[in-house]
């Protein structure tokens, strides 16, 4: 039981898609222009990845090794057509944001990774929550970081005013501000690693 | 604006204005994976550069076709398999044709199929209803871009290499902050151009 849980929270924290893995940084760095669109982002990506975990874990005793890749990228595709079409239908505004980067999540190496990684290898229950883990994790991190460029940008976090006008650096909604952010994180991550590491060494 | 000067416009914005890695963020991973040297960043960026106009104007002439059947909501599963099929069958055709190509190209033709900015540029030309030779030459520029700042980028890393860096800022960090600076310098560029 306790090794279930583990699937579903490893992609939390210690396998963390974006900090620990570096993956899927595109949409990461791009959407991230404030913490909605980062949180409709990731939950895109999580909605995607749970189900073709799902599938892909399904039909992994039939398809033949050698077109495995391809049948991987169809099932994605249909899946991200699918949440294209429902975001248009349910949430024009967000839709049109994201734009490009909705299409853009079948070339998201996070998806095809853990379809290659973990799906294809593991039942349907424990590739459920191996989707599910690494989703919520991927979400976390956009959310993380498109509240702080929010914040810093803007002075709010979910268009709700923190400090308003008072202090703000357009500089964080551009591209750069995307860059910066993101490799202070993962330096912040790391410096964290490295610190608990040596704890544990003593 | 006659057809040149507007062919021209666009090769320049998607340059330098819309730079695909430092503005748009597409191709982020090739970009952060082989720019540890010069040499690589060069082979990596003819392999975009070649598969990028060839799968762009492919797409051209497919997604015709999806408008004439009416199916454009297919599109995204129709590119990914276009692209990913193309890049086997270059692989492929150069393997035989040209090996010394093949061989420096390496293991980067394979990477492409999940480039971002191959399908994101496909996406784009269609998005802003070119015709096939805007579809071209927006590709060209594109790939042109990429390899502009991917080199630039490359160049940077390799004096970074030689420099003390904190532990913790070390690999993606550092690289993370340092692309940052360079997409601040490429901001310089914006309003340059305006179609």
């Amino acid at each position: 039981m306790a090794n279930t849980f583990a699937d579903f929270t490893k992609g939390i924290l210690k396998e963390n898609p974006t900090y620990v893995q570096a993956l899927g940084m595109c949409p990461t760095l791009a959407t991230t222009t404030s913490a909605i669109n980062g949180l409709g982002m990731g939950l895109a990506t999580l909605a995607v990845l749970t189900m073709s975990n799902v599938v892909v874990s399904l039909v992994r005793k039939f398809i033949p090794e050698k077109v495995r890749i391809p049948a991987y990228i169809v099932i994605i595709a249909s899946f991200v057509t699918i949440v294209d079409l429902l975001m248009h239908g349910f949430t024009y505004d967000l839709w049109k944001t994201l734009g490009l980067f909705i299409p853009l999540i079948v070339v998201n190496c996070i998806i095809l990774g853990r379809a290659e990684a973990f799906a294809s290898k593991n039942g349907v229950f424990r590739s459920l929550l191996d989707g599910l883990g690494m989703g919520v994790g991927f979400t976390l991190s956009l959310l993380l970081l498109g509240s702080i460029r929010e914040l810093l940008g803007n002075g709010t976090i979910f268009g709700i005013k923190v400090w308003g006008d008072a202090f703000k650096l357009f500089m964080m909604i551009l591209p750069p501000g995307a860059y910066i952010v993101l490799g202070l994180l993962a330096g912040l991550f790391n410096f964290i690693g490295i610190k608990r590491k040596a704890k544990i060494k003593g | 604006m006659n057809e040149g000067a507007r062919i021209f416009l666009i090769v320049l914005s998607a340059i330098l204005v819309n730079n695909f890695v430092l503005q748009r963020f597409l191709g982020i991973c090739p970009f952060l994976g082989v720019s540890k040297k010069i040499d690589t960043a060069v082979g990596m960026s003819i392999a975009v550069l070649f598969v990028m106009v060839l799968a762009s104007t492919i797409v051209w002439f497919i997604d015709r076709l999806l408008i004439a059947l009416n199916i454009t909501f297919l599109r995204t599963i129709v590119f990914i398999l276009v692209i990913a099929t193309l890049v086997q069958f270059v692989e492929i055709f150069l393997k035989k044709s040209s090996p010394s190509l093949y061989e420096a190209l390496g293991i980067y033709l394979p990477l492409i199929t999940t480039n971002c900015a191959i399908l994101g540029l496909a996406l784009l030309n269609v998005q802003m209803e070119y015709n096939l030779l805007e579809t071209v030459f927006n590709s060209l520029g594109a790939a042109l871009g990429f390899g502009l700042a991917l080199i630039v980028f490359a160049s940077i890393r390799e004096r970074l290499e030689l420099e003390e860096i904190p532990q913790s800022f070390q690999g993606l960090a550092n690289a993370l902050i340092t692309a940052g600076l360079v997409s601040m310098a490429f901001m310089g560029f914006q309003g340059l151009v305006k179609i």
